[in-house]
This record gives structure tokens, C-alpha cells and sequence, in this order.
């Protein structure tokens, strides 16, 4: 080993995801071998596989340790979010179960796909060179490119994967446009030179800085931040319910911490250079998240513009720049997590007939149906919009906080304003379940065990986050203080 | 003397394929033009000492691409006559390109060096450099510093593969295939049955 220089060949950080990476080979072969005897133990299979894997990532010490060649770093930061990233993936699955039974999708390449999807997640937030984390994202999104398109049955489905996957390669092909830039101007794809070449070269060439609005150009295409957010709304229409909540809880995470990471350690020494960048996509994401889902009568194409709003939120904590910024982000995330699976909780138990249905109308007169479910949703949505007692108060509190903790007074106004504004159309849903009478009904009891657990977690945690908010910040801040060593 | 000899066959042979590529009347000609065009582009790495690529350029380029090309050619019925007719009227426009792109790479080449810093950045001895050939030295670094990416290519090949199979197979019910085993498995007995024929009585 010597031999070769190559001192770091340690396995032990990479535990969790070498554990999960081989478990979805395992149940690829088990899936192949066994047939249709095996579609109805994988999911749980796959779900006991993440559970362990989520014991394994608290298990690993983070002793910040760099290994492989300089290309993979497990701290105390990426631990926390690969936590969460493998709560919200389990979130997922229990509630795809059922939804895919229903749609006639219960194919195990499903569970293999997700899994698969996380490992690359979690390679994503742990990278530490410009090659890893280039990896990390294709192997991520390659995996959601098949699953956006996992219904063939549905022309819906096929036109929501050929779109994501044009425009996702266009974002890689921009992305590694900004990193062939960077490396051409530094010589270097890894974090820790890069930081030292950063530090030594002032002013930094402004080729570098051009590489660095096309790697976030790419980046804000993933989080689906305006303007490169077009994908968003009919990638969320026309894929299964239950890809759309995998979507939307979890591959933004992995893409905002892998952000954090980038803009936090290579080039923490240009924040004026990328903070009106990130002003600019939090403000635009702002707009277009509160008046372009004003308009809306599919529920998927609102929850859409209300995860582009968000994305818009959390870059304000983003462009903060400081450890309250991320702690904020972290949690903000966190809660809009939670907030998001009840909220696919109740879209999936929306079917008439044995048949999903996704307008807004669809819900009226849900109050007197089914009235539990009517007033989780009511819950959920007064959480999204920002209403006090609820959990999503605090994480946009938490964030504005950051942003006046920065001066960045303008930018904090606007939030409150653009959330205002938002706050229409959660309230709209609101109404139709409370107050529109029902024309037809929709089906009861849709919803199976997995499914009702995850709305009654989901729910509980917005109703009772304020009894002891700390028992997450405490986390969010440890993981925060990890990004920023001795600062 | 010799290498300056060699040098210019493989570069006269290159271009001249390489025109012949564009002029063929016959589509089939053209690809194996471009198959000669290939080779003797290999040559020309062989002869820079980069036989990695060389070796990349035939097995890739022209057992698969090229066999590919040659397949869609002759599969696909196309009236290449057809197509060609009015084609001139694009000369100008390619030679523009042609010309704006040749600048280019003089330009970046003649005009080209890489700052202090990442000289020394790049400077960081890389591990395996001073094997005999690149070949050798590229498998030192994709397996040792590199096996991670490495790696990680593999699983998104493994992802691709999964994901192609996944979007268009489909079971058809009511397909016979061959099963081999089962062939191997019969015995005369079970497959024939001999019987006793009276002349004239048939059977029933």
C-alpha cells in the first residue's frame, strides 16, 4: 500500500452505504430468483435494510476522518443529514407500499431503484472532491430519472421521465462545464486544495468565479430553485404519487447539504462572490413558489411550486452565510420533511372508484367524510404556510432569524411577505375540505397501516414540536458546527 | 527518419480515408472508410506513445461504433442519393465552422499555460506516474487513489442496466423458449413410442 502512497484505504466510515449498496444488489438477486413470491417481502426487507443502515451512520464515529483517496469525508454534518435523508426514504416506502399494490406498479426494481437513489444521497453529502460529488449526484439521479418514469402504463409518467432526464443531463452537462473550469484554473478537484488555493490567490481569477455559477446553476437545477425550476411542476404531476414524495423530501436535502458543503469549504473565501447568487435563486424561488401555485387546480403541481417556495426559504439561511444560517437550513428541511409526508399521506387515501384522483376540488366536503383526515391536512397545511404553533413556524422563524442575524434586512422581508402570499393558497385547501360541499365522494379507507402510522407521526410532530423544539436544534447545531471548523 | 516516415503514411492514409468518408457514393464504403480512418488514427497514438488510447480507439470506435454504423446502414433503408442532393449549398457555412474552429484550437494552443498555482497544485507527485506505460500507470491510479469513483461508476452502470430493463421489458405470455436442460433431459423412452403395425390395419 505504501508502495502506491496510498495510505487512507479505510472502508470503516463508508460502512452504511457499502451495507446498503450491496443489501439492493441482494434483493435485486433475491427479486430475480424468486419472482413474484418475493414482491411482498422486499419492501420490508429494504425497509429493515435502511433501519440498519440509519444504525449503522449513528454507530460510525465521525471523527471526521478523509479516506479514499481524499474523495469521501464522514462528519458529524453529513452523519445528521444522512439520518435524515434515511428517515425520509423510509417515510417513502412505507408509504409507496400500498400506492404501488393500488396502481398495479408493486415491481421490486422499485425498492432496488430507491435504494439505490439513497446510497447515491448519501455518497452526495459526504463528498469531498469535485469527481466524488459529480459521482455521487449521477448515481442519484439516474436512479430518479427510471423511477419518474416507473409507470410505462401512464404517457404521463414517460413524458415526466424523458423531461427530468433532458433536462437533468443539460444540468450535468452545465455543472461539469463550471467544475472543468475550476479545475482548469486551479488545478485541483479536492476540497482541501481547493480551500488552500482559494486563500492563496486574490484576486481569485474570474474564470474560477465562472465555473462556480455554472457548478450552482447545475446545483439549483437539482433543488429546483427558480429560475431552473421549469421541471418541477410536471415531474410532480406526471410521476407516481409515490416517486412525487420521494422527491420531494428527500433528493432536495441531499443537494442543499452538498451545496452547503461546497459553498461552506472550498469557497467559504468567496461569499460575496456567491451570495447574490444565492439572493438571486432564493428571491426568484420566493416568487415563483407563492404566485405560481395561486393558479393551481392539481394538488401535485401545488405541492410543486410549495417545495420551490421552501427551497426559496432555506437559501436565505444558505446566503446568511453563518452557523445559525445552516442550523436554520438543517431544520427548516427537517420540518418541511415532516410536514411533506403527512401531506402525501392524505394525496395517496384521494381515490374514487379505486382510482386516483389529484384536483383540489376532489377534496371538498373531505371534512364530513372523513373528518380525521380533514383536519390532519388542515394541520399540515397551517404548519406549510407558517402559522405559530405549529412546527413550520419555527423553521422559517429560525431561518429569518439567520437572515437579520446577517443584515440582511431586505431579504428577510421579503420572505415574510412571499410566505403571506403563500399562506393563500394552503388556507384554499383548507377551505374546499371545511367549507365546499362534495359533489361526489372520494373512497374510504383507503389508507393502510404503514400509511396512517406515517400521518399520525407526521402530524403529532407538527402539533407537538413546540413542547421541546430543542431536542432538534441541539442536533441541527452539532451537525452546523461540524461545517464550520474553528470559525 | 524511419518514425517521421511512418508518421506521414498514417497521417496521409488518415486524411485521404477520411475525405473518401464524405465522398463515397456507397454508405457501406463510407463506414469502412471511416474504419481505416480509425486504424490509422491509432496508429498516430502509438506513435505519441499513448497506446491506451490507441487500443480505446479500435476496440471502441471501431468494434462498436463503427460495427454499429455499418449494422444502420445496412438494415435501415435509406435513399442516401436523396438525402445528399442540395448539400453543396452548405460548403460555405462548413467551411466557416471549419475555419472559426481550427483558430480556435491555434490559438488556445499557441497562447496557452497554466498559472503558478495550479502548476503547483498539479505538481503533487501522483502516485504510479513512473510505471513503464500509461496503461500501466492508469491502472496503479483507478485502482488504488481512483476506486472510489471507480466504484461508484460501476453502480451507476449497475442503475443503467437496472433501469433499461425495468422501462422496457415486458413478460409475454404464451412465448416458447428453448429449454435446454429439458432437452438433454428426455430420454427415448419418454419421447417415443414405438409400436407394432399389422400391414394393412393402421392405427387408431
Amino acid at each position: 500500500m505504501s508502495e502506491f502512497g496510498f495510505l487512507d484505504f479505510n472502508l470503516v466510515p463508508l460502512l452504511p452505504e457499502v451495507f446498503l449498496a450491496l443489501s439492493a444488489m441482494g434483493f435485486l438477486l433475491i427479486g430475480v430468483s424468486f419472482g413474484d413470491e418475493a414482491r411482498r417481502v422486499i419492501p420490508w426487507y429494504a425497509l429493515l435494510a435502511l433501519l440498519m443502515t440509519g444504525v449503522l451512520v449513528s454507530q460510525v464515529s465521525f471523527d471526521d476522518a478523509i479516506v479514499l483517496g481524499g474523495m469521501f469525508k464522514a462528519d458529524a454534518y453529513s452523519g445528521f443529514v444522512k439520518l435524515l435523508i434515511i428517515g425520509g426514504v423510509m417515510a417513502t416506502l412505507g408509504l409507496s407500499m400500498r400506492y404501488l399494490e393500488q396502481e398495479h406498479i408493486d415491481q421490486m426494481e422499485f425498492y432496488v431503484l430507491v435504494l439505490l437513489a439513497s446510497v447515491g444521497m448519501m455518497f452526495m453529502v459526504s463528498a469531498v472532491n469535485l469527481l466524488s460529488l459529480y459521482m455521487a449526484l449521477e448515481l442519484q439521479s439516474l436512479s430518479l430519472y427510471v423511477l419518474a418514469a416507473f409507470n410505462r402504463q401512464s404517457p404521463r409518467a414517460a413524458e415526466a421521465g424523458v423531461k427530468y432526464f433532458a433536462l437533468g443531463g443539460l444540468a450535468s452537462g452545465m455543472m461539469l462545464f463550471g467544475i472543468s473550469l475550476i479545475y482548469g484554473f486551479t488545478g485541483s478537484l479536492d476540497f482541501g486544495t481547493l480551500t488552500a488555493s482559494m486563500m492563496v490567490m486574490q484576486p481569485v481569477p474570474f474564470a474560477v468565479i465562472f465555473g462556480l455559477v455554472f457548478l450552482l446553476a447545475g446545483l439549483a437545477f437539482k433543488l429546483s430553485a427558480a429560475p431552473f425550476h421549469m421541471w418541477t411542476p410536471d415531474v410532480y404531476e406526471g410521476a407516481p404519487t409515490a416517486v412525487t414524495a420521494l422527491f420531494a423530501m428527500v433528493p432536495k436535502l441531499a443537494a442543499l447539504a452538498l451545496l452547503m458543503r461546497i459553498l461552506f469549504e472550498p469557497f467559504a473565501y468567496l461569499v460575496p462572490q456567491w451570495e447574490q447568487i444565492i439572493i438571486f435563486l432564493a428571491v426568484m424561488s420566493m416568487i415563483v413558489g407563492a404566485f405560481g401555485a395561486i393558479a393551481q387546480s392539481n394538488i401535485k403541481r401545488l405541492i410543486a411550486y410549495s417545495s420551490i417556495g421552501h427551497i426559496g426559504y432555506a437559501l436565505i439561511g444558505v446566503a446568511a452565510a453563518s452557523e445559525g444560517g445552516i442550523n436554520a437550513v438543517l431544520l427548516h428541511m427537517l420540518i418541511y420533511m415532516a410536514m411533506t409526508a403527512g401531506t402525501f399521506a392524505v394525496i395517496m387515501a384521494m381515490r374514487r372508484g379505486g382510482r386516483s384522483v389529484e384536483r383540489i376540488d376532489d377534496l371538498a366536503g373531505l371534512s364530513r367524510s372523513q373528518p380525521i383526515l380533514a383536519y390532519a391536512l388542515g394541520i399540515l397545511m397551517f404548519s406549510m404556510a407558517g402559522v405559530p404553533p405549529f412546527a413550520g413556524f419555527f423553521g422559517k422563524l429560525m431561518i429569518f432569524q439567520a437572515a437579520i442575524g446577517a443584515e440582511l434586512y431586505a431579504l428577510a422581508i421579503f420572505g415574510v411577505v412571499a410566505s403571506v402570499v403563500a399562506a393563500y393558497y394552503y388556507l384554499r385547501i383548507v377551505k374546499v375540505m371545511f367549507f365546499d360541499e362534495a359533489v361526489l365522494m372520494l373512497d374510504l379507507n383507503v389508507l393502510s397501516g404503514p400509511q396512517r402510522f406515517i400521518l399520525a407521526c407526521s402530524v403529532a410532530f407538527v402539533l407537538f414540536f413546540i413542547l421541546s423544539p430543542s431536542a432538534f436544534i441541539d442536533s441541527t447545531q452539532l451537525a452546523a458546527a461540524a461545517l464550520f471548523p474553528g470559525r | 527518419m524511419i518514425l517521421a516516415a511512418v508518421f506521414y503514411l498514417f497521417a496521409f492514409i488518415l486524411l485521404l480515408s477520411g475525405f473518401l468518408v464524405i465522398t463515397a457514393r456507397n454508405p457501406v464504403h463510407s463506414v469502412l472508410f471511416l474504419i481505416l480512418a480509425f486504424f490509422n488514427a491509432a496508429g498516430l497514438f502509438v506513435l505519441l506513445g499513448a497506446e491506451f488510447i490507441a487500443m480505446i480507439l479500435v476496440i471502441v470506435y471501431v468494434g462498436a461504433v463503427a460495427v454499429l454504423f455499418l449494422f444502420v446502414v445496412m438494415m435501415l433503408d435509406i435513399d442516401f442519393a436523396h438525402l445528399r442532393k442540395g448539400a453543396m449549398q452548405y460548403v460555405p457555412l462548413g467551411l466557416l465552422v471549419g475555419v472559426i474552429l481550427l483558430t480556435e484550437l491555434v490559438i488556445s494552443v499557441s497562447a496557452w499555460q497554466f498559472n503558478s498555482l495550479s502548476q503547483q497544485n498539479l505538481a503533487v507527485p501522483e502516485i504510479g506516474l513512473n510505471a513503464a506505460t500509461n496503461t500501466q500507470a492508469l491502472g496503479a491510479v483507478l485502482y488504488t487513489q481512483y476506486v472510489y469513483a471507480f466504484q461508484l461508476a460501476g453502480l451507476i452502470l449497475l442503475v443503467a442496466m437496472i433501469g433499461a430493463i425495468v422501462l422496457t421489458h415486458r413478460v409475454r405470455p404464451g412465448v416458447r423458449k428453448q429449454s435446454i436442460e429439458s432437452q438433454n433431459a428426455r430420454r427415448p423412452e419418454e419421447a417415443m413410442e414405438i409400436l407394432k403395425v399389422q400391414s394393412g390395419a393402421g392405427i387408431s
